[in-house]
């Protein structure tokens, strides 16, 4: 049987239906751009704090833990910080001076900084952002040369609970 | 002046380059959209630090206990008092006992809030170590500062 050639073979021209994939892919879109959170980076300190603290700590470390005393007003606030013997002061910087003086820069597998250990004793009221200050005071800096995180102690703990005031 | 003739013209809409920018759109949101801030509550408001650097790896067995400032832990989608989170403590070491994984190795993840006060942050870390729980991580973000 022959078949007839159709007239407009050839020239037939398929055209796509784009409305129905335009709808989908806007309503992706607006999913999408709905969810759309910026999410700050997040990190952690981390703190090994075993029930009985005091006998452990003792037989792995052979340093006393470095004191660290930060005191709150009635509001909360920083009033001052003491780190052992040193005179009180009220600024952070400070406090990572004093910890530098007292790890020095070595900062190897083997240093005073990786073997020391620092106890934080601080008020019940002390907000918290004040004590992460301080644990950052003590547990590196940023080198601004490099950008890259210098670790000083990073064994920290906490000492008992103050009762509430 | 003879009449010039009608034609239908259809004008059609070249649709490539919009087609191709709006996948571009998709695909850059779908890349960006992140599936793991379930953890992340907008009650909390968490200290900053410069120090913060995301975790290399996962940790080992989680358990993230939300404080508020109004000293409450935000668990599993309850406000509890730290005075009332012995059992879902107790719970939860049994659920690692159970999947024979070791308490003291699972990290507690405490996420408080800056304005909290410091001395409740110690009793929830208190309460958790009546639990047998060791390993701590006070999670802080990140913070684009000078040294200090």
């Amino acid at each position: 049987m022959k078949i007839r050639k159709s007239a407009a073979a050839g020239n037939d021209k398929v055209e796509m239906q784009m409305t129905p994939m335009i709808d989908i892919v806007f309503q992706l879109l607006t999913f999408f751009l709905m969810s759309f959170k910026i999410a700050t980076q997040e990190g952690d300190f981390n703190i090994k704090m075993p029930i009985a603290s005091a006998a452990s700590s003792s037989s792995d470390v052979p340093l006393p833990p470095i004191k660290v005393r930060l005191q709150a007003d009635d509001q909360g606030n920083l009033a001052s910080i003491k780190l052992g013997d040193n005179p009180a002061t009220t600024s952070f910087n400070v406090l990572h001076q004093q910890i530098m003086n007292i790890v020095g820069t070595d900062t190897g597998p083997n240093s005073l900084a990786s073997q020391a250990e620092v106890e934080l004793d601080c008020d019940y009221n002390l907000r918290y952002a004040n004590a992460v200050s301080a644990i950052t005071a003590i547990s590196g800096y940023l080198d601004p040369a490099t950008g890259t995180v210098v670790k000083l102690i990073e064994k920290l703990k906490f000492a008992p609970p103050k009762a509430e005031q | 002046m003879p009449k010039r003739k009608e034609y239908a013209v259809t004008a059609e809409a070249d649709m490539t380059p919009m087609i191709d920018m709006t996948f571009q759109l998709i695909a850059f949101f779908m890349v960006l959209l992140n599936f793991g801030e379930g953890e992340q509550d907008a009650r909390i408001q968490l200290p900053s630090s410069e120090l913060a650097k995301p975790p290399d790896a996962p940790l080992e067995s989680p358990l993230v206990l939300q404080l508020t400032k109004k000293g409450t832990v935000l668990f599993n989608g309850d406000e509890l008092k730290i005075a009332e989170m012995g059992p879902n403590l107790l719970t939860e070491k049994r659920m690692l006992e159970a999947k024979k994984k070791s308490v003291a190795e699972s990290t507690v993840i405490i996420r408080a809030d800056g304005t909290a006060k410091t001395g409740v942050v110690q009793e929830l870390i208190k309460k958790c170590q009546d639990n047998s729980f060791e390993k701590f991580a006070l999670r802080v973000k990140q913070e684009k500062a000078s040294g200090p």
